[in-house]
């Protein structure tokens, strides 16, 4: 049960001394001789540039303003709290990642059943389905703009001038939607990848006699894939939410964080002040608030999904 | 329990008490799915197939209304390499997807192992805080990152971006190792340390070639990450060491009307990791499920 | 530069001697159509110097400036050549972050540059930058559709007869919209055109003592009269098209106006490329209270960042980009519509130049007559007609771009985007020390 075991919190429930001491055995001093230098470098690669972050964010230095420099104190996180743009931006952050979270849940657990189904050609459409995973953010983010949500040429607005629809003008009329729907795109692959994977192993023993009580194909999913398939979930949500608190190439190609601050998220805002202002110690404070907010929600997600396994 | 026993297995190997009206039932029902099937995966693969087939058209036919009609170009394909060389730039994608995601394994291999069978009170919280690190956005540490680089002639090398992935990668892969390890069935350990294998032995002999199919789809996400990544590439690089994300960048958004060339240029870009996506895709599910089929 | 490949090539030196000193440039530019021009042309540099080789780093225009800026303000020495504006030019100039342009060669002839365009790339009265191409802004008008409907174009429009006559054009059912102007937001997009209309409707960024002045009543006529234009005669999706979008729109016949830069008339007046070719007229930008700063003045230029290893080499390149030479080597390759337009007389001057491209004109008389140290009605602190020449003026530019397309697409009022745009424009004045 693989997905279960990706998922983080698992060792809160494994029995962590009997593996220590079992651990400490004959080669127990190689062992630490063997992880020291792993351990170490990997520490040094995480915490080095998240100290410089913090260092920086209590300096004021401006890439364009050579001259003003030196200690800033909390000047910079003052500035940035009292950002009406900050809250906006927060608010958008979660929002993107809630719908992008649904969506690709909702979506790729429904799609995983299907494609669980034996039917003609599977293995390609599987294939195709799982296709857009592959395909670097700012080209899909090109296409999207591009070729599918184009007000004049774009494929949509072709479709729905053929059904007699007026034509949507995405990006200024529901800015929002449009990112989370190329987000959820790209997404909604991985999410399908995992959860086939973890429909692999349910019992079809336990399907069958559901079936044979007269559970119909709703209770089943309900009662019995969807349990089956709760930690493969948890999987999901904690990696997509990575890299999902962080979308950048999609908002930087179609809307430019706009049309006002509408799909400015954290990143974005990050961004604005890091490369538009060059504003360093600015960006640097964001950065760490960035990671702060990161931390709150997943700890609050792993305390939620850890009671769901434990239960 | 044979009976229809997992949706793989071909239905007509269902119970043979009313077997015909069972399999056109069955039938009816696998047509049905697999139209449905099909017409899902053929949306969301769309966008995709258009790019690829705005790449064959001529400019105007790519911003005039949408058809499939028209006679195939390669004249795009042609104006796009003579712009810019594509084989330096996928060479350099896959020196540093592959150079990152091997030194990242080698890294997080050792570091995995202690965490998955030596845990301490920290590891947990060590865990927790190296992915969030992964949410802390790149333009935050662009700067100081940028100054390091130049201070250790890391700029525009295909070394320095190896360094970036890897340690862009390796909370992801050190989480993912660390559940694949621990997935591991202890007995087996146990008994390989009965016959006195050394950790070294025990990691190489036992813990690997069991955990492999783990390790590779591992493996393959860094792969697939580093490869897309945007941010770092164009920021890090100028010329020598720019991979296929900084090739896009000089056909996107460009003052002309270009989409036939950018859909061309993208079409190459990705061809390579989508193809070897597909080709490893089972291998991943494989790596994934691993555990479930112990 | 770049040592380590400067060795090996120099090992083979004793194999051929041509190569012996060949030393490689990096010339970072803008993805346009122009620089792929000079792109194409490479073969053309290294024949005739044969010891630079070149390198290209093509971006975009958003890309290229971010990765331009990182590198040359932490010194990096990642290119040689660098493709920058005539935002860049001063602030970088006064940071010592150019190397500086003088003693160019005499046949260069640094006098035959236009001299609106040689001041706006100059700093302490030495040139710190060639310009590569420059552009001013323009009214664009089908001719047709202007005499069917009997209009004349007077010599210089207003803001109010388009607004009447992008009234009896707008004919939505067909396609054809009264105006398209740049609604994608951007300090180099819908504000280069907004800020043009302000200064028109007398307004200006910023007062004598760096206040900023975007809740004035100047800057609410000006922006309430852009967004009723737009959302009444323009094109559906408006607030996302910038200067690309509109050039294919109007190139497609769906535009009865347009005002945007003037370098776009050569495409238009292209028939491969433009299907109103023919139909095409031209008038200077309009105008509401003054004609001053009515009308913007780009450039893109070249420049030796002071990082560079090889400014000599880099040096040549530039002059050589930016040379009469230059100018007719394109004209006989690519035809003279193509040629990189407003930096030289001789440009104007040239007899094919003015055969095929009956606009040059126009486009002369808007670059000259584009004063970006004297662009507002009432005095301001700032040079620049459509931005304002402080490194802050990226950011501000762009939120204000954010909030006036927000207003376009009517999810605020226009007075609260100004509002907002106000409070933003304060706290970023007040945290780089202009204001108290």
């Amino acid at each position: 049960m693989i997905p279960a075991g990706l998922f983080p919190a698992t060792f809160m429930v494994t029995d962590m001394n009997k593996t220590r001491t079992s651990g400490r055995t004959i080669g127990g001093l190689r062992t630490l001789s063997l992880q020291a230098p792993a351990v170490t470098l990997l520490f040094l690669w995480m915490i080095v540039p998240l100290a410089m972050t913090v260092w920086f964010s209590l300096q004021r230095y401006n890439l364009l303003m050579p001259g003003m420099t030196g200690f800033a104190g909390l000047e910079n996180y003052e500035y940035l709290f009292t950002d009406p743009a900050l809250w906006s931006a927060m608010g958008t952050t979660l929002l993107m990642v809630g719908w992008v979270l649904v969506i690709t849940v909702v979506g790729g657990t429904l799609l995983a059943v299907l494609f669980q189904q034996d039917f003609m050609g599977r293995g390609i459409a599987r294939v195709l389905a799982i296709s857009p995973f592959f395909v670097m953010p700012t080209v899909s983010a090109l296409v999207w703009k591009n070729m599918m949500m184009h007000p004049a040429n774009g494929v949509l607005s072709w479709v729905a001038e053929s059904l007699g629809l007026p034509a949507v003008d995405w990006f200024s009329s529901l800015p929002l939607t449009s990112v989370i729907i190329i987000v959820a795109w790209q997404w909604l692959p991985f999410a399908l990848l995992i959860l086939l994977t973890a429909m692999q192993s349910l019992d079809e023993d336990q399907v069958e006699a559901a079936r044979m009580d007269g559970a119909g194909p709703i209770a089943i999913f309900f009662f019995i894939t969807l349990p089956h398939l709760k930690r493969a979930i948890s999987v999901v949500i904690m990696i997509e939410m990575i890299f999902l608190l962080t979308i950048f190439a999609e908002i930087f190609v179609t809307t430019s964080g706009g049309p006002g601050l509408a799909t400015t998220n954290l990143a974005y805002l990050i961004y604005i002040r890091a490369l538009l202002d060059f504003d360093v110690g600015m960006a640097s404070a964001g950065g760490v608030v960035a990671i702060i907010l990161a931390n709150i929600v997943a700890i609050f997600l792993v305390r939620m999904v850890a009671k769901n396994l434990e239960s | 329990m044979t009976t229809a026993k997992h949706s793989s297995v071909p239905s007509t190997s269902a119970a043979p008490l009313e077997r015909s009206a069972l399999t056109s039932a069955l039938l009816n029902r696998r047509l049905w799915l697999g139209v449905l099937g099909w017409i899902l995966a053929l949306v969301i693969f769309f966008p995709i197939f258009w790019m690829i087939v705005t790449g064959f058209k001529t400019e105007a036919e790519a911003i005039a209304d949408p058809s499939l009609i028209f006679s195939p170009t390669l004249e795009n394909y042609a104006e796009v390499q003579s712009r810019a060389g594509y084989a330096k730039f996928a060479l350099n994608s896959v020196v540093v997807a592959f150079g990152s995601t091997l030194l990242a394994l080698l890294i997080a291999i050792p570091a995995a192992y202690s965490m998955a069978f030596l845990p301490t009170k920290r590891t947990k919280g060590t865990l927790l805080w190296m992915l969030s690190t992964k949410m802390l956005p790149p333009v935050g540490v662009l700067v100081p990152i940028y100054l390091l680089f130049r201070d250790t002639g890391l700029l525009d090398t295909r070394t320095g971006l190896v360094i970036v992935y890897t340690l862009m990668n390796l909370p992801i892969v050190v989480w993912m190792l660390y559940t694949f390890f621990k997935d591991m069935p202890k007995d087996i350990l146990e008994a390989g340390r009965m016959d006195g294998a050394g950790t070294l032995q025990e990691v190489i002999y036992l813990l690997l070639p069991l955990t492999l199919p783990g390790i590779a789809s591992t493996g393959l996400l860094a792969v697939i990450l580093s490869w897309n990544e945007a941010f770092w590439s164009l920021n890090l690089t100028s010329s020598q060491a720019a991979p296929l994300t900084a090739y896009i960048a000089s056909f996107s958004s460009p003052e002309g009307l270009f989409w036939a060339k950018l859909s061309a240029a993208s079409t190459m870009a990705i061809a390579p990791i989508v193809i070897f996506g597909w080709l490893t895709q089972k291998q991943m599910v494989r790596g994934l499920t691993f555990g479930a089929v112990k | 530069m770049k040592l380590s490949r400067v060795l090996p090539i120099a090992g083979l030196a004793a194999v051929g001697a041509t190569v012996a000193n060949a030393e490689t440039i990096t010339v970072a530019t803008v993805n346009n159509n122009d620089m792929v021009v000079m792109q194409s042309l490479t073969d053309a540099f290294e024949q005739s110097h044969p010891d630079i080789k070149l390198d290209w780093v093509v971006l975009e225009e958003n890309v290229l400036r971010q990765r331009l800026t990182t590198d040359i303000a932490t010194g990096g020495g990642q290119f040689d050549v660098m493709t920058i504006g005539t935002y860049e030019v001063p602030i970088w100039a006064e940071r010592g972050w150019l190397t500086p342009l003088d003693n160019l060669p005499e046949d260069y002839q640094v006098d035959d540059l236009l001299k609106s365009v040689r001041d706006g790339l100059s700093h302490d009265d030495t040139l710190q930058a060639l310009p590569f191409y420059a552009e001013s802004s323009m009214m664009y008008y089908r001719q047709d559709l202007f005499d069917d409907a009997g209009i004349t174009m007077p010599d210089q429009p207003t803001w109010q007869q388009v607004r009447e006559w992008a009234g009896k054009l707008h004919d939505a059912d067909q396609e054809q919209y009264g105006i398209c102007l740049r609604g994608k937001p951007g300090w180099g997009e819908n504000m280069a055109l907004v800020s043009t209309m302000v200064n028109s409707f007398g307004g200006r960024w910023f007062d004598m003592d760096w206040q900023p002045q975007i809740d004035s009543p100047a800057w609410q006529e000006a922006v309430s009269f852009y967004v009723d234009l737009l959302s009444d005669f323009g094109p559906p999706g408006a607030s996302s098209n910038g200067f690309n979008e509109n050039l294919a729109l109007f190139s497609r016949g769906n535009c009865a106006m347009w005002v945007d830069a003037t370098s776009a008339a050569g495409k238009l007046f292209d028939a491969d490329q433009s299907s109103v070719a023919d139909k095409l007229g031209f008038a200077p930008a309009p105008v509401a209270k003054t004609p001053k700063g009515s009308h913007w003045l780009w450039s893109w230029a070249l420049a030796v960042p002071a990082s560079s290893d090889s400014k000599d080499a880099a040096r040549q390149f530039i002059t050589w980009a930016t040379s009469k030479d230059y100018i007719s080597l394109v004209g006989e390759r690519e035809g003279w519509t193509s040629v990189p337009p407003g930096t030289r007389t001789s440009t104007y001057e040239n007899p094919s130049y003015q055969q095929s491209a009956p606009f040059a004109g126009f486009v002369l008389d808007a670059i000259q007559g584009a004063d970006p140290t004297d662009s507002t009605l009432e005095p301001s602190p700032y040079t620049g007609v459509q931005f304002v020449g402080i490194p802050e003026f990226q950011s501000i530019g762009t939120q204000v771009g954010q909030m006036v397309a927000a207003a376009l697409t009517g999810e605020t009022s226009v007075e609260q985007a100004l509002q907002a745009s106000q409070r933003a424009t304060e706290r970023t004045m007040q945290r780089a020390g202009y204001l108290d």
